[in-house]
């Protein structure tokens, strides 16, 4: 159940020597015997039958069989040989690192596409071309969030999205209908608490980390304007965000769960009534409760507002480095545009996911009924990307901090984002310079 | 000729990234390691500018106010204790040491997962529940600071063991003479401890004290895996390594700011072991 492109950020562990921590990464790349690529590759020289070999490289996805499908697919392109690497542990870092030597691979998937230092870096390629006239068939949002002045950088994968799900039983025996408003998710919560068992989960940090994005969405901000500028300096921001303080000094939702909202446990083993999670965990659910769920999305603040759900993709980009660009670009195409055969079977047929050609949807078996038909309309309807390509590591870090200090600690939503609002200024300025 | 090899791993693994870091300290450095831009000091200047940075200096030191101390009496007392024991000495001494071959990690997801989760069958939720006390949300609450004592219980007992050997062997060294000396002269318990024992353990503690500081300044497993949620941790908490972390590497990618961080960083290892040492009179023999 690891594949999804919310996850790529985490599971980072690491121990690093003090000092020097930054050069080692780029020195160990650069050391690094096994590269995935092989030798003749460097050179330029052709593998057999005067074909290149590009080197493609994948995270380790949890589903069993996903890594026999993608050797499958690659090994189906005729006008390359494709060697796949599968590459385990803390994949975002070893190829950002690798990315700056020669050694990396000629195509790779990025959670969410290339970062946007990445593209102004011109470590990877624009990939516009790729789509030709399919480029409205792909979702809105997600690939929105691989564009960057006009430019495609990467081609999105399938998509994961997040929701809420609820208990219909637990709901229907409270008497609780499922909440239109977030104040009516409010007091859902509270109505739905009785003892050790909670009303709502949004995760071990009341939703700090997680709900920072569709509380601004469900007012009708969004963390930057189309125009690229700060996009929530504004007292009913502020009320929104603030709203997540309420649930939390509500004493209704779950805190310290053993395994957070992106495993289904908690809601399975009955801890809460509702929960904020992500689509794939949809077969646990199943084999957990059976039918007896519910999803929406996340219900708008009032009736000026909008419901939203997050989604996001892994995009597949092409590095700059490659010694074969428009073969691997060539390769991304057949594989993330043309083949939509493979593209289907990848994102149903080993984890639970939504292709990224809206036109696929409709042949996805996983999604024709019940609940993940419905998920699969509001990625489509509502869905907003997890956050803009502009919204770099720096700003979120910042804005996460703010989050956690509206939430836990209580401080004035209005004044932390008049503190927040110079540091994403910078680097906005910094990455449009 | 023999050390060779070594050297040559230390030249490449050991001072060549610190040079580079200093040097990519002084450039714009984003996603590169071979960067253009020079700014100067200006790196240093953002990064004693940033009160994320600074409140980390802060955590840090916070946090070496309690475990420096705290594990340097409570090593010290198991360490007397195991050496005046008589009955299954290896076995005492065997098993307060297991705890440090286990890995931070380990013991943090244990921490985090099995003693201090939120929910009623955490286990120190389970025992507040025989009281009758409602279950906390021992990591999600910043008040009270619980926090704090899931990651100081987790390093405690990840590290009594250590500095208990090296307490012990100090303590072997010492010449029963000079307690049979005492004995004769009618000290005898606290006396004994105050004016033979832990003089004799100088050269021992001050080692242990400067260990202890600079583990603290290192502190990074057991904060990011008890603390971190998906990529983001929360503001409280946050040593400066895992703010550097996030800077320089994550997905910001940010050398520049990262190096310098960690030079400044390292300045105040250096300036503070130094310091210590010469309070302390690091390297005189036990006497």
């Amino acid at each position: 159940m690891e594949q999804n492109v919310f996850r790529s950020q985490l599971n980072r562990r690491s121990l690093f020597a003090l000092g020097g921590a930054a050069a080692v990464t780029g020195a160990l790349a650069a050391c690094g015997g096994n590269t995935g690529r092989e030798t003749a590759t460097n050179g330029g020289a052709t593998g057999g039958g005067g074909k290149v070999t590009l080197n493609q490289w994948y995270h380790q996805y949890g589903e069993q069989g996903t890594q026999q499908a993608v050797e499958r697919y690659a090994a189906a392109y005729p006008n390359a040989t494709v060697k796949v690497s599968w590459k385990p542990g803390d994949y975002d870092q070893s190829t950002a690192a690798s990315l700056l030597t020669d050694a990396g691979p000629d195509v790779f998937e990025y959670g969410n596409g290339p970062t946007i230092d990445m593209i102004k870096g011109g470590q990877v390629v624009d990939l516009t071309d790729a789509f030709g006239d399919t480029k409205s068939d792909f979702n809105d949002s997600v690939l929105k969030r691989v564009t960057y002045q006009d430019k495609i950088w990467a081609i999105p994968q399938v998509i994961d999205m997040q929701l809420l799900v609820y208990r219909t039983s637990m709901l229907d025996k409270a008497g609780v209908k499922p909440p239109e408003t977030v104040d009516d998710l409010i007091a859902a919560s509270k109505k739905l608490t009785t003892g050790d068992v909670k009303g709502l989960f949004v995760g071990n940090d009341g939703g700090a980390g997680l709900l920072g994005g569709p509380m601004l969405w469900s007012a009708g901000f969004d963390y930057l304007t189309d125009d690229n500028e700060f996009g929530f300096d504004d007292p009913r921001a502020a009320t929104a965000l603030g709203k997540l303080r309420e649930l939390w000094q509500s004493k209704s939702i779950l805190l310290g769960a053993p395994k957070d909202w992106f495993d289904a446990s908690a809601l399975t083993s009955g801890l809460t009534a509702m929960q904020f999670t992500g689509l794939w965990t949809f077969p646990d659910i199943k084999k957990g409760l059976g039918d007896d769920f519910g999803v929406m999305a996340w219900p708008k603040l009032d009736a000026s507002g909008k419901d939203s759900v997050p989604v996001g993709a892994y995009g597949s980009c092409v590095s700059a480095k490659s010694q074969h660009v428009d073969e691997a670009k060539a390769f991304a195409k057949w594989l993330w545009v043309d083949q939509t055969s493979f593209q289907l079977d990848f994102a149903t047929a080993y984890g639970f996911h939504i292709p990224s050609r809206t036109s696929l949807i409709p042949k996805a078996a996983t999604l024709k009924a019940g609940q993940a038909a419905e998920a699969a309309k509001l990625a489509t309807e509502v869905g907003h990307a997890q956050s803009p390509l502009l919204w770099t590591p720096k700003s979120n870090t910042a804005f996460g901090d703010m989050m956690s200090r509206i939430v836990k600690d209580g401080a004035d939503p209005m004044t932390e984002i008049t503190k927040l609002k110079p540091i994403v200024d910078a680097e906005l300025k910094r990455v449009q310079a | 000729m023999f050390v060779g090899p070594f050297v040559i791993g230390l030249i490449i693994f050991v001072y060549v990234p610190i040079v580079w870091s200093l040097y990519l300290s002084l450039f714009e450095a984003y996603n590169t390691v071979t960067p253009t831009t020079f700014v100067g000091f200006g790196n240093y200047a953002d990064m004693l500018a940033d009160p994320a940075f600074r409140q980390s200096l802060v955590t840090f030191l916070v946090f070496a106010a309690v475990i420096v101390p705290v594990t340097f009496v409570l090593s010290l007392t198991v360490a007397l204790l195991v050496a005046r024991t008589t009955f299954m000495q290896a076995f005492f001494r065997s098993v307060f040491f297991l705890p440090t071959a286990c890995s931070y990690v380990v013991a943090s997801l244990i921490w985090k997962m099995s003693i201090f989760s939120g929910i009623r069958s955490g286990l120190a939720n389970a025992v507040l529940g025989w009281f009758g006390i409602d279950s906390i949300p021992w990591l999600s609450i910043t008040e009270p600071p619980w926090y704090w004592l899931v990651i100081v219980t987790a390093r405690l007992w990840l590290q009594i063991g250590f500095y208990m050997i090296l307490f012990l062997a100090g303590i072997q060294r010492i010449s029963p003479n000079l307690y049979e000396a005492a004995a004769i002269d009618g000290a005898q318990g606290w006396k004994v401890f105050r004016y033979i024992t832990f003089p004799q353990l100088r050269a021992t503690s001050t080692a242990v004290l400067l260990l202890l500081m600079i583990n603290a300044f290192q502190a990074f497993d057991e904060f990011y895996n008890i603390l971190s949620t998906f990529g983001t941790y929360p503001p409280y908490a946050r040593p400066p390594l895992v703010y550097l972390y996030y800077t320089a590497l994550g997905s910001g990618q940010d050398f520049g700011h990262g190096s310098a961080g960690a030079v400044i960083l390292t300045l105040i290892i250096a300036i503070v072991a130094l310091t210590q040492g010469r309070l302390l009179r690091l390297g005189r023999r036990d006497d």
